[in-house]
């Protein structure tokens, strides 16, 4: 069970300014030339700004062990589902481009 | 567990009587809404992967089409939607100190960032009508009885004949084949790029209509520091509904940008 222990606004204020500048961050990183490495700098971005929303904003830091397990369980399953169909498609090299 | 309970009848009104307690009440019911999030992710997840699928196999479709949406008003709209996840937070953090007023000025101020988002998404939408880009060469403004696009210098064709420009794209090897076959695969990225910003929009209207639910409760007293729980869930949806955007954003309108620009 969750200890009563909200969240202050205070602490909402920086989390909103931490995604701000995480957009801002990943705009601007769009127009500089990484190579192979714009996607991936770009998803990562988004990876925190998508934790800071879960853990404060979604209350899952606060919360209890079974909720954590259970959002982890499906985020699991979630990249289980990504993984294994990518390294299906992308190996079916008969097919044509 | 049934001995335990002694005192049934001064209990929060709120209370169903299969719970112990208001705890335990919400405790529930927030494992619950993430048990229903957690299929949502599973849903929005299938269109993010086959969308990775297609854009790995189709990448300069995909560069091509992704390139002809706007990353300003893209962008403008992450901005609009984490706004609005913010209020959203604090309208939690009102309830749980009974401040009446403050919670329903603040799920008004979700509302309006919400309506904010879908009217920039409306816009972008009419462009992409505008621009022939719809998928399937039926609908748009454009379009006359031959399947033809009048309207600008951003349809299929044109995107088609960018491609074959080696300077535009940086690739000397496109053929004339393979360049009509490009812009014929952009269509591709528009189907997922409608499929998923327009199921995601349909969330947020969703969303808007439990605000406006939520809004009404709240003005009459009804959510305090011992029952908050609809807020609380409302809360997780509106928020989850944000990070599905969160990935959209970098994943629809920033493929290639610094070749292409704004």
């Amino acid at each position: 069970m969750s200890e009563h222990s909200h969240p202050t606004p205070g602490l909402y204020v920086v989390i909103l300014l931490a995604l701000v500048v995480g957009t801002c961050l990943t705009w601007g990183i769009a127009f500089v030339d990484l190579g192979k490495w714009n996607p991936v700098v770009a998803l990562t971005i988004a990876v925190i700004k998508a934790v800071l929303v879960v853990l404060f904003f979604m209350h899952v830091h606060y919360s209890s062990k079974l909720t954590k397990v259970t959002i982890s369980a499906g985020v699991f399953w979630l990249m289980i589902m990504i993984t294994m169909s990518l390294s299906d498609y992308l190996t079916r090299t008969f097919l044509p481009q | 567990m049934s001995t335990s309970q002694t005192t049934t009848t001064d209990h929060h009104p709120a209370l169903a009587h299969q719970f112990d307690s208001m705890e335990q009440q919400q405790e529930a019911s927030t494992f619950g809404m993430w048990v229903f999030l957690l299929t949502e992710l599973m849903m929005f997840g299938g269109l993010f992967t086959a969308y990775l699928i297609y854009r790995l196999k189709y990448y300069p479709a995909f560069v091509a089409g992704s390139t002809s949406i706007s990353v300003s008003w893209g962008f403008a709209n992450t901005l609009v939607l984490i706004a609005s996840s913010f209020t959203m937070a604090m309208t939690v953090w009102a309830a749980q100190n009974g401040k009446r007023k403050t919670q329903v000025w603040l799920l008004l101020a979700t509302m309006v960032l919400g309506t904010a988002f879908l009217g920039v998404k409306a816009k972008e939408y009419y462009d992409k009508w505008d621009e022939c880009h719809i998928p399937g060469h039926v609908i748009g403004k454009g379009f006359n009885a031959w399947g033809g696009c009048s309207a600008t210098d951003k349809s299929l064709g044109n995107i088609a004949e960018e491609i074959r420009d080696p300077k535009a794209h940086g690739n000397p090897n496109v053929t004339e084949v393979s360049a009509e076959q490009t812009a014929k695969r952009t269509e591709i990225f528009f189907s997922f790029y409608f499929a998923m910003t327009g199921l995601h929009a349909f969330h947020m209207v969703i969303g808007l209509g439990l605000l406006a639910w939520l809004t009404l409760r709240a003005r009459s007293g009804e959510f305090g520091p011992a029952y908050y729980t609809p807020i609380e869930l409302g809360g997780l949806y509106w928020h989850f509904v944000d990070i599905v955007w969160i990935f959209l954003f970098p994943l629809l309108y920033l493929i290639s940008r610094h070749q292409h620009g704004v």
